[in-house]
């Protein structure tokens, strides 16, 4: 909530003439039909501005030997330079598949994706393997899960960082290794030159997500997906990741996606907040809105699982149940099994039909698919007193 | 580095050493006569048994036996039968009676035919053999992968020396396709050299090819599938660069190990190869050795076999740790 892009969020939403931040994101041009602009609505980040990212209805279907699994259904979010969208949800809600496919990591052979994901007015879904290595490690980059297993065993830290560099730039190895060591420096690591030819068994867990960091951002990307980049790491070396992120974002201005399922991490770094489960964004809106003022069971369940220090005595409050298979997800809302509060809704809507994903207030960008037409007054009597 | 290195090479000297010993000691301690297979079945008398025994110093004690005998590889040593002394030049490995030569000669004009071949192998399985299988990875799942795998599977059911003779038989003499096997030696003339090796090192390599294929195969599967290689291409490398490089990385280590256990085993298959194609290697010399019990040759073409299979484990030792550096560390 530090950033000055934040006080836009107030503003209109209907609008795609937002503030240009300084990267310079352009809006893509198309023909304005009625339909158009309405999708469209829905894909504005919600602080208003122009996105430099723009996911619109992407679907992520996997053909397999059972039958086809759904990881991603019409997902829709934007994100804007300069600013970081958290996107939360359980394992297999489809978070890490969706930015795998804004990296286009997904291999096509196996893999059905539809919709539209668009880099600064740049259509990615449908793009040849040739087109999409060029954008991957240079106008988006991913900072991946767990160090140790992502960062090449057998090369040193340097070569791979210099690789990096070197993909997308027709540099000397000299030129490469300087950008390298100056990356190294930038998130931190100290004694560059030395650090440069180790190993990554040869860096510790904090050392070695740094290491990844200066690997993705050595060729100043636009776009940085970081999925679930502290979790392999402990709390304290958490911190110092998180931070430095904050940092680079502020020097690069680059725009963040960051995958977690830790919700304290969402309010430490995110401007917005996606909220996903089976597949689908059950929640949508700026960080305080979705935080303070969450209007989705799901929503509430997964602020209700975070241990808090008030509470030492009692017992953990999980969300009953497993989450669905994707082969077969429950027909009407996909969370209607686990959901303490599908009783409240007249009739059989919870386990028909699949609730829309609607402004929560009428109007606004605060967005979440739930039949409760009283969900603020239940958060506010119920849940709220809950979290402490 | 460098000190890993010198470890190895100790203790592939050590392994060279406890050879000799076990050698030694299989052919003279063990219940078989070496005077008696020196003097033959026919015309031995006893007088000349005991000259036998006496001019070779087989009455002497074994560990005097031994030392000589380690000493004359080093610096050279003379046998005297019969009235005659036979010069033995360092290294000597002993001397032949049944062809009247020293052992170091009639195997030094061998050991290259045999290491060609060996060598020759090493090279098309490690690059043909890893090269289908790193393919197949790459498609697995597809109709050529599955047609590339179960073909390699029916062929390695096949016995080897059935595959190599037939297509010695078929592709050499009934279909000159391929040129005859024969050894011509590569300072001669490398063009025959190769011509001459060219089928014997087919028939040893490709049967093999077909099983490190599967092998490479299996690796490159499991290592394609690590998280090091979609950061890869999240990079924006190309899946060339991805496949050939990161992952065929890490994937060749359980391959160069195979390949380390494998060595010994492609000495064995050198023996038939040779015998096929009639090549004058070390395979072709101990099998004529043991037909005629010629025991000084055995026992220096055991000692060489071993010499070349350790310092063909040394290399893989430190192809090993040039591929993965946390070898060296450990």
């Amino acid at each position: 909530m530090t950033t000055p892009a934040n006080d836009a969020s107030k503003g209109p939403r209907d609008t795609m003439t937002g503030t240009v931040p300084s990267g310079g994101g352009v809006a893509p041009e198309r023909n304005p039909s009625v339909a158009t602009r309405e999708r469209r609505t829905a894909a504005i980040s919600p602080s208003g501005e122009t996105p430099y990212l723009v996911v619109e209805d992407l679907t992520v279907q996997f053909p397999t030997a059972d039958g086809l699994v759904s990881a991603v259904n019409g997902l829709s979010y934007s994100v804007p330079l300069g600013r970081t969208l958290a996107i939360v949800g359980e394992s297999g809600s489809g978070k890490s598949v969706s930015s795998m496919a804004v990296m286009g990591l997904h291999d096509p052979k196996r893999t059905r994706i539809s919709g539209s994901i668009k880099l600064g007015g740049d259509e990615l879904v449908g793009l040849s393997e040739n087109e999409l290595m060029k954008i991957r490690g240079d106008a988006v980059a991913m900072v991946f899960q767990d160090p140790q297993s992502s960062l090449h065993p057998l090369y040193t830290v340097g070569n791979q960082i210099s690789e990096a560099y070197r993909v997308h730039h027709k540099v000397t190895k000299e030129v490469a290794k300087k950008r390298a060591l100056e990356m190294l420096d930038l998130v931190g690591i100290p004694n560059p030159i030395r650090r440069f030819k180790q190993y990554p068994h040869e860096f510790s867990g904090g050392m070695r997500q740094r290491a990844m960091i200066a690997m993705g951002l050595v060729n100043d990307p636009k776009l940085v997906i970081a999925d679930e980049p502290t979790t392999a790491l402990d709390v304290t070396v958490q911190a110092q990741i998180l931070d430095l992120l904050n940092n680079l974002q502020k020097e690069f201005g680059s725009a963040i996606v960051l995958i977690t399922h830790d919700l304290g991490v969402v309010a430490e770094m995110a401007d917005d907040v996606l909220v996903m489960y089976a597949g689908r964004c059950v929640e949508y809106g700026t960080a305080e809105d979705v935080l303070a003022r969450p209007r989705m069971p799901y929503t509430w369940g997964l602020l209700e699982s975070i241990p808090t220090v008030s509470a030492a005595n009692e017992r953990l409050r999980p969300i009953k149940g497993l989450p669905p298979s994707l082969l077969a997800l429950p027909s009407g809302c996909s969370f209607n099994p686990r959901c303490p509060y599908a009783d409240r809704v007249k009739g059989e809507r919870c386990t028909t039909d699949l609730p829309e994903l609607l402004p929560v207030d009428g109007a606004g960008a605060h967005t979440s698919r739930c039949h409760l037409h009283d969900k603020a007054s239940i958060y506010e009597a119920e849940v709220a007193p809950r979290l402490g | 580095m460098l000190y890993f290195v010198a470890r190895r090479l100790f203790s592939a000297l050590s392994v060279v050493l406890a050879t000799l010993i076990v050698t030694f000691a299989l052919f003279f301690i063990a219940p078989t006569d070496p005077a008696a297979a020196i003097c033959g079945e026919r015309n031995c008398t006893q007088e000349r048994y005991n000259d036998i025994k006496e001019n070779l110093h087989l009455d002497r004690p074994k560990v005097q036996q031994f030392a000589e005998y380690t000493a004359g590889i080093f610096v050279g040593r003379t046998f005297e039968t019969s009235g005659v002394v036979q010069d033995c030049k360092a290294p000597c490995l002993g001397f032949s009676f049944k062809s009247n030569r020293p052992v170091t000669e009639m195997l030094s004009s061998r050991i290259p035919v045999t290491v060609s071949l060996v060598a020759g192998y090493s090279v098309l399985v490690l690059t043909i053999g890893v090269f289908v299988g790193s393919m197949a990875a790459k498609r697995r799942g597809t109709t050529a992968d599955r047609v590339l795998m179960s073909s390699t599977l029916v062929l390695s059911s096949i016995p080897y020396y059935i595959v190599a003779l037939m297509i010695s038989l078929y592709l050499t003499i009934l279909y000159p396709i391929l040129p005859r096997g024969g050894y011509t030696p590569f300072t001669e003339s490398p063009g025959k050299w190769f011509l001459g090796l060219l089928t014997p090192w087919l028939v040893l390599g490709i049967y093999s090819c077909t099983q490190y294929a599967r092998y490479s195969r299996g690796s490159m599967v499991e290592t394609l599938s690590e998280d090091y290689i979609r950061t890869a291409r999240a990079k924006g490398l190309s899946d060339r660069v991805v496949t050939y490089k990161h992952a065929l990385r890490s994937g060749l280590i359980p391959v160069v190990t195979i390949f380390g256990l494998d060595i010994a085993g492609s000495l064995g298959g050198a023996i038939f190869t040779e015998r096929i194609f009639d090549l004058p290697g070390l395979g072709n010399l101990v099998l004529s050795s043991l037909t005629t019990y010629d025991l000084p040759v055995i026992m220096g073409v055991v000692l060489v076999s071993s010499v070349i299979l350790v310092t063909m484990n040394f290399i893989v030792d430190v192809a090993y740790s040039v591929i993965d550096p946390r070898v060296r560390l450990s």
